[in-house]
């Protein structure tokens, strides 16, 4: 799932002060989840900027609605109405909440509430950690289901990098080192020969390098 | 003419298994502390959420005090600890409002407390009187307790 989190106030109200009434707008996914952008962080951050538009004499009205997806046409529609009566919309959606509200909405400003972080799982009560990089060719097969390009600091397709101390990252010592796990992974399910072959360089084409990326289903086209 | 005294009006979400059951204890002592404070009775405090304390300062409140029980007595075993996080969590975003954090306080406390209970809201009412009314007034609560 998406993972994000929330903006500063004083820098979610530097970006509507210009605005006399505005929109936080939720969404009903992964934001939700991850505690940033659901129903109650609307309310919260919609209190929060009230009251920092008053404490600051900036005449500013919020409205607040979440609806159940923000990156998905059909759901945008239950938004209409509310981001007709007001000037711009702060989206607690992620990055593709806030494109699709803007593609939607094309007269009205609408700005990102949040800072969409990564790709990851809930590690633990109130603790997100980055699982994938969406680097477009997977090679999870390879290392036992533990991601090298996103767990690694130095994304080795072919390590331990030996910097490593016991089982913690150099990079960082709160963080285990990937390879330690790749290796424990693997021999678990007895498949520590897959190392003895040398990776050649990835192919980083199907990545970001070439640009935004879009995928075309022609079965399911219409 | 005697200068009027400032009188802050200060929610109070309090545990029905420590805090309300000690300010309970301190009527029936006769234990004196200032009527600035509005209780309001919680299940357990790890039932607040930080809306609960945004809302109180947006409708005008000029200080929350939350009383949960004694840390490792929470009837529902970690409840106060829940509500200790999301009150430091709280206060960090007051800051960021432009608030003073001071204005939002938890303590903890036994049913038996009802001294300390008084003697915690006397300390909170003077900080609050000192900080001065809250720079968000005119909101609803204030119109409704006719002030």
């Amino acid at each position: 799932m998406i993972i994000a989190q929330r903006k500063s106030i004083p820098e979610l109200l530097s970006i509507v002060e210009k605005h006399r009434k505005v929109l936080v707008l939720g969404c009903g996914t992964c934001v939700t989840v991850c505690l940033a952008g659901g129903q109650r962080e609307v309310s919260i951050i919609a209190s929060a900027l009230r009251m920092a538009a008053k404490l600051n004499d900036l005449p500013l009205t919020v409205d607040e609605l979440t609806i159940e997806r923000q990156c998905d046409n059909v759901f945008l529609e239950q938004a209409a109405d509310a981001a007709a009566k007001v000037d711009a919309v702060v989206s607690l959606g992620c990055g593709a909440g806030v494109q699709a509200l803007a593609e939607r909405f094309a007269d009205k400003p609408v700005y990102a509430g949040l800072d969409t972080s990564f790709i990851g799982i809930l590690e633990e009560r109130g603790m997100w950690t980055e699982k994938c990089a969406a680097c477009g060719s997977c090679v999870l097969h390879l290392y036992g289901g533990i991601c090298p390009v996103t767990r690694c600091a130095k994304h080795m397709l072919n390590g331990p990098c030996s910097g490593s101390r016991e089982d913690r990252c150099e990079v960082d010592p709160n963080r285990p080192c990937a390879w330690q796990l790749i290796y424990k992974r693997l021999k678990d399910i007895g498949q520590l020969d897959r190392l003895s072959e040398i990776r050649p360089p990835k192919n980083w084409r199907p990545s970001l390098s070439g640009g935004c990326r879009t995928i075309i289903r022609e079965d399911h086209r219409v | 003419m005697k200068p009027e005294v400032f009188q802050p009006k200060i929610v109070a979400f309090c545990c029905h298994y420590c805090a309300y059951a000690s300010a309970d204890l301190a009527g029936s002592m006769r234990i004196q502390y200032p009527p600035n404070v509005r209780i309001i009775r919680t299940p357990c405090t790890g039932r607040l959420e930080t809306e609960y304390f945004m809302k109180a300062f947006e409708n005008g409140a000029d200080g929350v005090l939350v009383a949960g029980c004694l840390e490792g007595g929470c009837h529902f075993i970690e409840g106060n600890l829940c509500a200790k996080r999301r009150v430091e969590y709280t206060r960090a975003m007051l800051e960021e409002i432009g608030l003073d954090k001071e204005r939002l306080r938890m303590v903890n406390m036994s049913a038996a407390m009802a001294r300390p209970l008084a003697d915690t809201i006397i300390d909170m009412v003077e900080t609050v009187r000192k900080l001065g009314p809250s720079p968000l007034k005119n909101g609803r609560l204030l119109q409704e307790c006719g002030s």
